[in-house]
């Protein structure tokens, strides 16, 4: 396959940025999104340029590392998708793909197609978690859990933390983010003690950073590479409710 | 390349006694910090995988003041994240005959006798907490309708004793760690630095006293200095440019400390999982894991013919080879990984590979699909069926899936005492990184459970005890002044190249060299062969590497070629104490040592010891640690 790629080069937070037109050739089908990248990459550096800086690690969809806006798509057209696992037989031959970062005032672009998302991080801070040192464990057997409540905690808590859901959203919302670990741990019996005091510091959290609000658009569960569902924001907005109305 | 044998190692610091009270002794006899003192004491920890992030997590709540590095742009992405499988733990909630030291006995065999015995039976009393552990912080394992955990089975058990989370085990204990970690975080305990390398320890007066990082987003070279130093750097598979690991893990944390004078031992160790997805073409940048647990249900086959060109499913039943159930019909599907890959190899070297370059074999779920139903298996497995799917093109509900053995976890790693402690006072080294629990081929879920059984419960007990033998002198200032600067030179070298190719194209013939060479079957003449390759081409390295841009600024090709130098010198050692190790054991297997139906070998004699490398000016010294087994008798493993 030959391709025409535009790719967004940018050489740091204080530099414009730019699309840039490459042509990449002999592309085989087999290939990952990436690993067409990687070629791509191999021929700058011969030539002296400098090669496009993206993020990836895993390339096996769980790291969450990976992401890119590919033809206006967060992580390309092909549902429950990250970029790594997205490859080049689903393209047609001769295409011109546009490639681009993750557009959202709280993730300003580090590099070309690299941006930070810590503020993911300081939203977990904020009360993503359990407080329970370690040792402090009674047996794991001691509170059964409905197997229902666990698998469903599970569903919400496969999130990767990509930052798909916050590129795609018109708002720039990290709603589906930060529901997505309210409802994981709202779920289950270890989680309640601290079930409010959590939804009310991480929505703080996430206003706080700058990320929009959620108008229901769905377009966040539409990209999300691990298909969580858009219900996770209703139990965030009941847990949230509750920490208010207390 | 010529070494010397050292003195061997005599105390690795194990309390004596029966083996079930070691652990007890070393916790009770360990000194103990005052509260108030440990806010004073500042630790180190390199990397947040399940051991970096349960243990700087875990010294927090204990109140140290802690300071933690990852390369990721976030703790949460290292690569335990990738773990499918599951953890083992001997809780027995089954009742099907397991215990503490059932778990210490099937490690210790599966190591195939080249682990200590007080650190394995350890592990295993410690795994049980580690579950209670996880289920306290939230962490959503499979439950039966019952509401209680559910476990299932792994090569090398005939337990089911493997807690598992989907296929995403690793993913959930690790985001279970990384809350945890974020936790002290804003506790304001542990301070934490992503995007950031460890480029170098810094040792002063003999102990390790801090690390130099790079900011890799802006380039600046940092000096940071504490009371002691943890190294959760993980494995160092990618010195064969394909494994299953991430794409950035790297050895340059623990060669450098490997430099600095702590002890590598037994390099040559590296685990090739039987089931990945075989490669398909030259820009291949990684390989993929199907998890071990689909060989519960998926039968391994190939064709009984060579060269059988049919599809899978025109072949006939009586055309088929169910060749791990054929050879061990004990185990059958489920025998230890360094069996599985090595009989994939056998039978693809015979001609009877199936798929493009006849490297591969089938894993078919037709016979699981009929017994279970698809719903079932989708239930169980779904994920991994996607993922595969999704590489390959090809729908392994209807089409058998291919796989491949490929390389997957590094047991060797830095030499530790009992107390994870390395050669150099003060720097510990915990997980992957160290060497200390696998023996010579690790079991499938025990990864997970070494990781956290350091980090969450091993090292915040081990270094208490380290740290309150202080204070010790204050830090040499030019010892640090003199690790910035080499680190400054290092990079400056590699910028001023400014040669014809790139630093991944060095690594890719570095890696193939390895993978031909120091693979899964080694011989005395492979290995000969690479230790000859192998200067010549970092020679070549360091007169024609490429790596373009400035040391101020984000730089990928730079972080990649640093990488790749130090990929050189490990694979050089790896292939030494190969080579030295004459015997086969676990994942080393030694053509010129193996049994009359080519099975892997031992000599206890010779080698029932761990090789612990000193590198000196004059070249490798090799000190030698005696293994004795006063609890499992060491015999020929057999799985048939």
């Amino acid at each position: 396959m030959n391709l025409t790629l535009r790719v967004w080069r940018q050489s740091g937070p204080t530099d414009a940025g730019r699309m840039v037109t490459y042509r990449v050739e002999d592309v085989s089908p087999d290939m990952s999104f990436l690993e067409m990248l990687d070629v791509l990459n191999e021929r700058l550096i011969l030539e002296g340029d400098d090669p496009i800086a993206f993020d990836h690690d895993c390339r096996e969809g769980i790291c969450g590392m990976c992401g890119m806006v590919i033809n206006g798509v967060a992580h390309g057209e092909q549902r429950a998708t990250t970029t790594c696992q997205l490859h080049m037989r689903h393209f047609e031959d001769g295409a011109t793909i546009t490639i681009e970062p993750w557009r959202a005032a709280p993730f300003p672009v580090v590099k070309d197609l690299v941006v930070d998302r810590s503020a993911f991080d300081r939203i977990i801070q904020a009360g993503g978690f359990v407080s329970v040192p370690a040792g402090s464990a009674p047996d794991a057997h001691s509170i059964p859990v409905r197997k229902e409540d666990a698998d469903s905690a599970f569903d919400a808590a496969t999130c990767i933390g990509c930052g798909a859901c916050v590129a795609a959203c018109p708002n720039g919302s990290a709603s589906l983010f930060t529901a997505a670990k309210i409802t994981h741990l709202s779920l289950l019996p270890q989680g309640q003690p601290e079930r409010v005091s959590r939804a009310k510091a991480m929505v703080d959290q996430m206003d706080a950073e700058g990320f929009g609000g959620c108008t229901n658009t769905g377009e966040c569960t539409a990209v999300c590479p691990k298909g969580i569902p858009l219900d996770t924001i209703a139990q965030m907005n009941s847990d949230y409710l509750k920490a208010n109305t207390k | 390349m010529k070494y010397t044998e050292g003195s061997e190692i005599r105390d690795a610091k194990a309390p004596s006694g029966p083996i079930e009270e070691r652990w007890e002794k070393r916790k009770f006899s360990a000194k103990l910090v005052n509260p108030a003192n440990k806010r004073k004491l500042h630790v180190i920890v390199v990397g947040t995988g399940l051991a970096g992030g349960s243990a700087a997590a875990t010294l927090g709540e204990l109140g140290y003041n802690v300071t933690s590095f990852c390369y990721q742009d976030s703790p949460r992405r290292a690569h335990s994240i990738a773990a499918q499988g599951g953890i083992n733990a001997a809780k027995n909630y089954r009742g099907d005959g397991d215990s503490i030291y059932r778990l210490f006995y099937d490690t210790v065999k599966g190591g195939d006798f080249r682990a200590r015995e007080s650190n394995v039976y350890r592990l295993a009393q410690v795994s049980v907490n580690i579950i209670d552990q996880a289920v306290a912080q939230g962490v959503p394992f499979a439950r039966e309708y019952g509401g209680l955990l559910d476990t299932r089975s792994f090569g090398g058990a005939q337990v089911s004793r493997t807690f598992y989370a989907r296929g995403q085990t690793g993913q959930q204990l690790l985001l279970g760690a990384y809350q945890a970690l974020e936790r002290q975080v804003a506790a304001g305990t542990v301070t934490m630095h992503t995007r950031h390398e460890m480029l170098d320890l810094i040792v002063s007066d003999g102990r390790a006293r801090g690390v130099i990082v790079r900011d890799m987003v802006t380039g600046e070279i940092e000096r940071h200095v504490a009371d002691a130093v943890v190294l959760a750097t993980g494995g160092y598979g990618n010195v064969f440019f394909l494994s299953t690991n991430a794409k950035g893990c790297n050895t340059t944390a623990i060669w450098r400390a490997h430099e600095r004078g702590a002890y590598f031992a037994n390099p040559c160790y590296t685990q090739i999982h039987p089931t990945c997805i075989p490669v398909s073409g030259e820009y291949q940048s990684k390989l993929t894991l199907m998890s071990e647990s689909l060989r519960n249900d998926g039968r391994v086959w190939v064709p009984l013919r060579k060269n059988d060109s049919r599809a899978p499913g025109d072949i006939p039943e009586q055309e088929r080879d169910y060749y791990l159930e054929r050879i061990y019909p004990a185990f059958g599907n489920l025998v230890p990984r360094d069996i599985a890959s090595r009989a994939a190899k056998n039978v693809c070297d015979e001609g009877r590979g199936v798929g493009p370059g006849g490297l591969g074999v089938y894993l078919d779920f037709r016979d699981a699909i009929g017994r279970l139903g698809r719903d079932a298996v989708e239930k169980k497995y779904g994920n991994l069926f996607e993922m595969y799917e999704r590489i390959t093109g090809e729908n392994p509900y209807d089409v058998p899936m291919r796989i491949y053995p490929a390389v997957h976890y590094t047991m060797g790693g830095l030499w530790v005492d009992y107390d994870l402690q390395s050669t150099i006072p003060g720097l510990f080294v915990i997980g992957e990184a160290n060497f200390s629990d696998h023996g010579a081929n690790r079991l499938g879920a025990s990864a997970l459970m070494q990781g956290l059984a350091d980090g969450y419960f091993v090292l915040p007990t081990t270094i208490g005890d380290y740290l309150a033998n202080g204070p010790y002198e204050d830090v040499d200032e030019e010892a640090v002044a003199a690790a910035e600067i080499k680190v400054r030179e290092k990079i400056e070298r590699l910028l001023s190249v400014n040669g014809t190719r790139t630093p991944d194209s060095f690594h890719r013939e570095l890696g193939k060299l390895m993978w031909d060479y120091c693979g899964m079957e080694r011989t005395e003449e492979s290995l000969r062969k690479a230790l000859e390759r192998i200067p010549e081409l970092r020679a070549e390295f360091w007169q024609n590497v490429k790596v373009t841009g400035t040391a101020e600024e984000l730089n990928q090709v730079l972080e990649k070629a640093g990488r790749v130098a130090d990929f050189f010198d490990l694979a050089e050692l790896m292939c030494l104490d190969a080579l030295v190790r004459t015997e086969s054991c676990g994942g080393h297997f030694r053509a010129e040592s193996q049994d009359s139906d080519g099975e892997a070998l031992r000599d206890d004699e010779q080698f029932a010891h761990v090789s612990a490398w000193e590198r000196t000016p004059d070249g490798p010294v090799l000190h030698k640690e005696a293994l004795e087994y006063e609890y499992v008798k060491m015999t020929q493993r057999s799985y048939k």
